[in-house]
């Protein structure tokens, strides 16, 4: 194949990647700015998204399009009660100490995996895509869905940015990031913020699984890869800054399809990792980031 | 009880006594060692992918297996004793496999092991068995065993390997799909096998492979992996194996449309799929090697139809009870063809217990040939003793009009090859 065609599929699959992995990460990193909780079953939320999206497109059956809108309301509905209660029943009694959340969430992550291989077992399940439709270049053919994912991932990362800076809620969320003894001083209710803002993170999660679910299917193991790419994108655009987030999702979702078409898909992750490293070292508050107070 | 058998004699006198016999064994008029029977069942482990990338394969592995039990037990067992099937999960997993084999030697105290198919699970599994003396009965299809690189005590009776599989098909490719030939397979030890046995297979045709392209096995997004198909390839080889087969196939299709090469695939990038799901229309009239049909053939024997109904699968090859829960038809025949190459060599051993391991591995090494028949469905079988390692047909499917319809069968020559080595001459 020629050098232009190959980098333009190389730069559509790098966008599709990069689409879904700043919703993901944005979850991870909302709540980290906001609750200081490095929360590590972030993936599993992801996973258990796109097996509530098979459930819920299997039960409906019918047209592949209503199953999926369904599944894409549903889907995450579920995973944010589910993360709401164990935001209740675990982080809360906790006091959200930052090392024990830690531990808590990798227990989370082991309960949630082990739930979902029980119930829902060990195969990939194909979710139906809302539409097929092939768009032919003259060089090679793409999936008309994947396109689609990228606007779909752009309306709601827009959105979250609409709602984090013109609304209200968006405003005491930003003001209990900013300090939360000062927020609770005027009578913000940080834990009722706080239990918000993870349900919304694992929601986040799940509407990325959705959208991504059509084209890689339901697994049970599925949330470890995006979990870890969640983690490299968080820390390379700055924990809590949106902004940096979206950026660095684009940063490296694009350079691993690149790398990863033009040389090879381990080469891809080295590089991020590498970046991470360098990241870490010399601008340790990442590239949006503002330095801890 | 073999425990009985253990108190009395130690393991070093016990190996003594089995060289002795060894002889016996291999020599024509060998009498039959007899001894009281025991009533204990005889005991199976069975090393199961329940869960990780081998998960399909599992599940149906494990319906075949309890199939053939069941028939095996309704007709009296293995020496009048019942089997009896202990599952441990591999997670598909070799470290985890070698564990569950040191499980089934020294805390389930198995008589053998069996049922293994993903050639990493066997190759790190296949140490322990060998330290354990534990006879290893795997249903792989790599051609790990055949290599004679592994031990005496790793069998593969029942399904044939891959180097086997392609030399009989190399011929068809060659003549019928193309000359020029690209190669998709998993980067693990199951893909190297595709990867060193089919250039010098093809080439012998006068065909080439002019590509090769390596996928990590847990890979779920492949697109970015098609820009390397050389653009006057032919034929697309492909082998994927793992949960997201049908992405692959999937993305496939959206890469080219209507305007691709021929297709040649190992059925493993389809198996525990659905040929008719949404995305594989493009696969129409491409073709698959499978091991034993998916689909009822009109030339299906009575054996291979008591089989099918045995296990629980329908015409398409989907469960009786699902329609949706696609079976792992081409391969885990497998499963119930070795466990009655396990009866027939405790049979011919006069096998009472673990101490008796070795005059299994013997017994089993002494087998030439299985019948097709209840016994054997899928189809007659040369067994050869040095590599432990059995031959048999192929099946070239081509998938029209949303089923697969076997359009050539190799004969069991067609994939014979000279030994690469000689189990028999390592010590018991």
């Amino acid at each position: 194949m020629a050098f232009g065609p190959h980098l333009l599929l190389a730069t559509l699959e790098g966008l599709v990647t990069s689409a879904v992995l700043a919703l993901m990460a944005l979850g991870l990193s909302l709540v980290f700015g906001v609750m200081r909780v490095v929360n590590v079953a972030h993936g599993e939320f992801f996973m258990l998204g796109a097996v509530l999206a098979w459930a819920v497109t299997a039960t409906l059956g019918g047209n592949p399009a209503i199953g999926f809108l369904a599944a894409l309301v549903i889907s995450p509905l579920i995973v944010g009660a589910v993360a709401l209660l164990a935001e209740q029943l675990v982080l809360k009694r906790l006091n959200y100490n930052p090392e024990a959340t830690i531990v808590a969430t990798i227990g989370l992550l082991y309960i949630i995996q082990q739930l979902a291989l029980t119930f829902y077992g060990p195969d990939a399940r194909p979710v139906a895509a809302p539409f097929n439709y092939r768009i032919s270049l003259p060089w090679f053919g793409y999936s008309g869905y994947k396109l689609s994912i990228i606007g779909a991932s752009a309306i709601l990362l827009i959105a979250t940015w609409f709602v984090l800076t013109r609304t209200r809620i968006g405003l005491v969320m930003r003001a209990t990031q900013y300090d939360s003894e000062t927020a609770q001083a005027f009578g913000i209710p940080v834990e009722r913020v706080y239990a918000g803002v993870f349900a919304l993170g694992a929601m986040l999660a799940a509407v990325a699984a959705v959208l991504i679910v059509p084209i890689s299917q339901a697994h049970y193991l599925m949330g470890l890869d995006p979990l870890l790419l969640s983690f490299i994108v968080v820390i390379i655009g700055g924990l809590g800054s949106l902004r940096g987030t979206v950026v660095a999702a684009l940063l490296i979702g694009v350079s691993d399809g690149v790398i990863s078409v033009f040389f090879s898909p381990t080469l891809a992750k080295i590089i991020a990792t590498l970046v991470v490293a360098m990241v870490l070292v010399f601008r340790p508050q990442g590239l949006f980031g503002t330095a801890r107070r | 009880m073999s425990s009985f058998i253990r108190k009395s004699i130690t393991r070093r006198t016990a190996l003594k006594g089995f060289g002795a016999a060894a002889g016996l064994v291999a020599g024509p008029g060998f009498v039959r060692y007899s001894q009281a029977q025991s009533s204990e069942p005889i005991r199976i482990g069975f090393q199961a992918h329940r869960t990780g990338i081998g998960a399909s394969y599992g599940r149906w592995y494990e319906r075949t297996t309890n199939a053939a039990v069941k028939a095996i037990n309704a007709a009296g067992g293995i020496n009048g004793r019942q089997v009896e099937i202990i599952v441990e999960d591999d997670g598909t997993d070799p470290g985890r496999g070698a564990e569950v084999v040191g499980k089934f030697a020294n805390q389930h105290k198995v008589d053998v092991a069996f049922g293994t198919l993903f050639s990493h699970v066997v190759i790190g599994s296949a140490p322990a068995a060998g330290e354990n003396k534990l006879p290893y009965y795997v249903v792989s299809e790599g051609h790990h065993v055949a290599s004679t690189k592994l031990n005496r005590y790793v069998f593969q009776p029942g399904i044939t390997d891959v180097k086997s599989q392609i030399q009989a098909m190399a011929p068809w490719i060659a003549s019928n799909a193309g000359k020029k030939v690209t190669q998709i397979f998993p980067d693990f030890a199951f893909g190297y096998d595709h990867r060193d046995y089919l250039p010098p297979a093809l080439k012998a045709q006068g065909a080439d492979v002019i590509a090769q392209i390596a996928i990590p096995p847990t890979e779920s997004s492949f697109t970015k992996y098609f820009p390397q198909i050389p653009a006057d390839t032919d034929v697309i080889y492909h082998v994927m194996v793992g949960p997201a087969v049908l992405t692959f196939v999937k993305e496939l299709g959206e890469f080219y449309g209507s305007n691709r090469p021929q297709l040649f695939g190992f059925i493993d990038s389809l198996e525990a799929v659905d040929v008719n799901s949404p995305g594989l229309e493009f696969l129409e009239g491409s073709h698959f090697w499978e091991g034993s049909p998916r689909y009822a053939q009109p030339d299906d024997s009575d054996a291979q139809k008591a089989y099918r109904a045995a296990v629980g699968i329908d015409d398409n090859g989907a469960s009786v009870d699902d329609p949706k829960d696609i079976s792992t038809a081409a391969h885990m025949f497998g499963c119930w063809e070795t466990l009655y190459v396990i009866k027939k060599a405790m049979e011919d051993s006069g096998y009472q217990g673990r101490d008796d391991a070795a005059k299994l591995v013997e017994a089993t090494e002494a087998l030439t040939e299985f019948a097709e028949g209840p016994e054997h469905p899928q189809g007659p079988k040369i067994f050869n003793g040095k590599i432990h390692q059995c031959f048999g047909i192929q099946n070239i499917s081509k998938l029209e009009g949303g089923r697969l319809n076997v359009v050539h069968k190799t004969s069991i020559e067609d994939g014979m090859y000279e030994p690469e080595g000689d189990y028999t001459t390592q010590p018991l």
